[in-house]
């Protein structure tokens, strides 16, 4: 899986109340997550994140299992996510939404390109190519699929 | 030898395993999203040998039309399906499954973070997202990653006005929000007899804001003896020594009433040095502090006084509530001027019953104190029971030791 996109740099221990606050859960209608992303960390944050690769400190995605902290992220355009660590919750809801999340510990450059190949094991980023650890076997094929839901009709 | 989580997952850390998962649960929250990913699946029939279970406990009862018939479509789902279904006032998902659902040994899923509560009986307990969820109700099982696990080595027992919060509150601030990401802690040691079933759901509770997968405890006689008590029989589970990633003593006659100060669970002062803080909102409850012990013991220490603030008591389930009120506790709580709110989760996630307005301050009971979680502008200090009652007295952040 490729990607490429615009980094949005991030600190450490964002939590999930950050990414989508409580007040914003209940809805059917899904660009309200977009819409509100980040909203407390950031107001000006969410119309940038078309096309962004986040890239944050440790411990991004902290805290609630709330999914809708993930499909926020990939409503509002985000390509991919990269931090040294991730909470053990959002990063399975990541790969289950088909949401690339990418464990480095990158320098983060506002603005700049990054581009991935995470089957490749690759970032390219702040002019440098860095090697990554793959994902498991299992997250590989549900990322692939696309997600848990594609994966799960393909499986039955 | 193998921790406690390695023998129940049955594989070494490291390994990736699928498992049969024995309890799955949800809320009103992470259930609906999970009905929609259950249908995008095709589910029809739910995995055969797993227990399913959904608690309306998140925003219950609904706080308007939206969240209303939200709920109205996942009730009638659990409701037609084999799922055994607790409604708005039954109480907290996590409270419900430990009040005699959990056997040790036994591999728990809840879609909540806080599902790590229920390691306290000696099972796998772990929290997942609505999708992960929706494939549980698909297949009965999931894969796991076998967590590395820390050693948390319990001596001593408790002095003074120290409680079980604020030794959760002091791990969490030794290992960091994230120092126990991908792993699970175990909590041994002489110190670990000594504790109630109510005391250790604290520290289980308190694991994931850690960062753990887990927080396990060995069933020992206190397990099985709350265990009979709820209409289970349950044999205990042998330590056996093993190797940890990291290791970590806590002495309990060292605990002193502490709070975790806006806006991290991992920043904790002594309540000493915050005394006199000014406080908008005392709140008692949630999966952390709303059991019957934490009640009583709030009781014991408001009665024949009145409280200086609002202070909003919330127990964790139906059950929890009828004892406060055969027992007198509840009118205690009343009579010193606290309100009581329906079993469920309250304002701890910031949606209704309490939530605070800009500039406010609260001190609770719970176990998050994220910026805005509770209102946006609202100010959180996490602490226990006794430093909730002491503080509810004055009006202001107060020693549980300072009378």
């Amino acid at each position: 899986m490729q990607g490429r996109g615009t980094a949005v740099c991030l600190p450490a221990d964002v939590d999930t109340d950050l990414v989508i606050a409580g007040r914003y859960l209940r809805t059917r209608d899904r660009s309200v997550w977009a819409t509100h992303a980040f909203e407390d960390l950031d107001p000006t944050l969410a119309p940038r994140l078309m096309g962004a690769v986040i890239i944050a400190g440790k411990n991004f995605g902290c805290g609630s299992s709330r999914e809708q902290a993930v499909l926020a992220l990939r409503e509002a355009g985000v390509v991919a996510v990269i931090a040294p660590s991730f909470a053990r919750i959002f990063f399975r809801n990541a790969i289950n939404i088909g949401l690339p999340l990418i464990e480095s510990d990158l320098t983060c450059e506002e603005g700049s390109p990054v581009a991935f190949d995470l089957s490749e094991g690759w970032v390219d980023a702040g002019g440098k190519r860095h090697m990554i650890r793959p994902l498991s076997p299992r997250m590989q094929e549900i990322l692939m699929a696309g997600g848990l839901v594609e994966y799960w009709r393909a499986h039955r | 030898m193998s921790t406690l989580s390695e023998r129940i997952l049955g594989a070494a850390a490291g390994e990736y395993v699928d498992r049969k998962v024995d309890r799955a649960y949800a809320h009103d929250g992470t259930g609906v999203l999970a009905l929609e990913a259950w249908k995008e699946m095709g589910g029809d029939r739910l995995g055969k040998e797993t227990g399913y279970y959904i608690q309306f406990d998140h925003i219950a009862p609904a706080n308007n039309g939206t969240t209303a018939t939200l709920q109205h479509e996942l009730r009638d789902f659990a409701k037609s399906s084999s799922m055994q279904f607790s409604d708005i006032g039954c109480g907290i998902c996590h409270q419900l499954m430990g009040e005699g659902l959990i056997l040790p040994g036994e591999i728990v899923v809840g879609a909540d973070s806080h599902s790590v509560t229920l390691g306290a009986f000696g099972a796998f307990a772990t929290g997942v997202g609505a999708t992960d969820m929706a494939a549980i109700w698909l297949t009965g099982e999931t894969w796991f990653r076998v967590p590395e696990s820390v050693g948390i080595h319990l001596t001593g027992r408790f002095t003074g006005a120290a409680e079980s919060k604020d030794l959760a509150l002091a791990y969490v601030a030794n290992l960091g929000t994230d120092g126990a990401t991908y792993q699970a802690l175990e909590f041994v040691g002489d110190g670990v007899h000594a504790l109630t079933m109510d005391e250790r759901l604290v520290l289980s509770n308190l694991s994931v804001e850690a960062g753990a997968k887990a927080g396990l405890f060995y069933a020992d006689d206190v397990t099985v003896r709350y265990l009979k008590e709820h209409g289970q029989d349950a044999a205990s589970q042998e330590y056996e020594p093993c190797s940890y990633r990291k290791e970590l003593d806590l002495d309990l006659a060292d605990i002193v009433p502490l709070v975790a100060v806006p806006h991290r669970v991992d920043t904790v002062k002594p309540v000493d040095a915050l005394a006199g803080t000014p406080l908008d909102q005392v709140f008692v409850g949630t999966c952390t502090n709303g059991r019957y012990s934490d009640l009583a013991r709030f009781a014991r220490l408001v009665k024949g006084k009145k409280v200086a603030v609002r202070t909003l008591v919330i127990p964790a389930s139906a059950a929890i509530l009828k004892k406060t009120i055969r027992t007198g506790v509840l009118a205690d709580i009343l009579e010193a001027g606290c309100t009581i709110g329906t079993p469920g989760c309250g304002p701890c996630l910031g949606y209704h019953m309490g939530v605070l307005g800009k500039g406010e301050v609260c001190l609770s009971t719970a176990n998050r104190n994220f910026r805005n979680r509770m209102g946006v502008g609202g100010e959180i200090y996490l602490g226990s029971v006794a430093t909730a009652a002491a503080s509810a007295i004055h009006g202001e952040i107060t020693s549980p030791g300072a009378g």
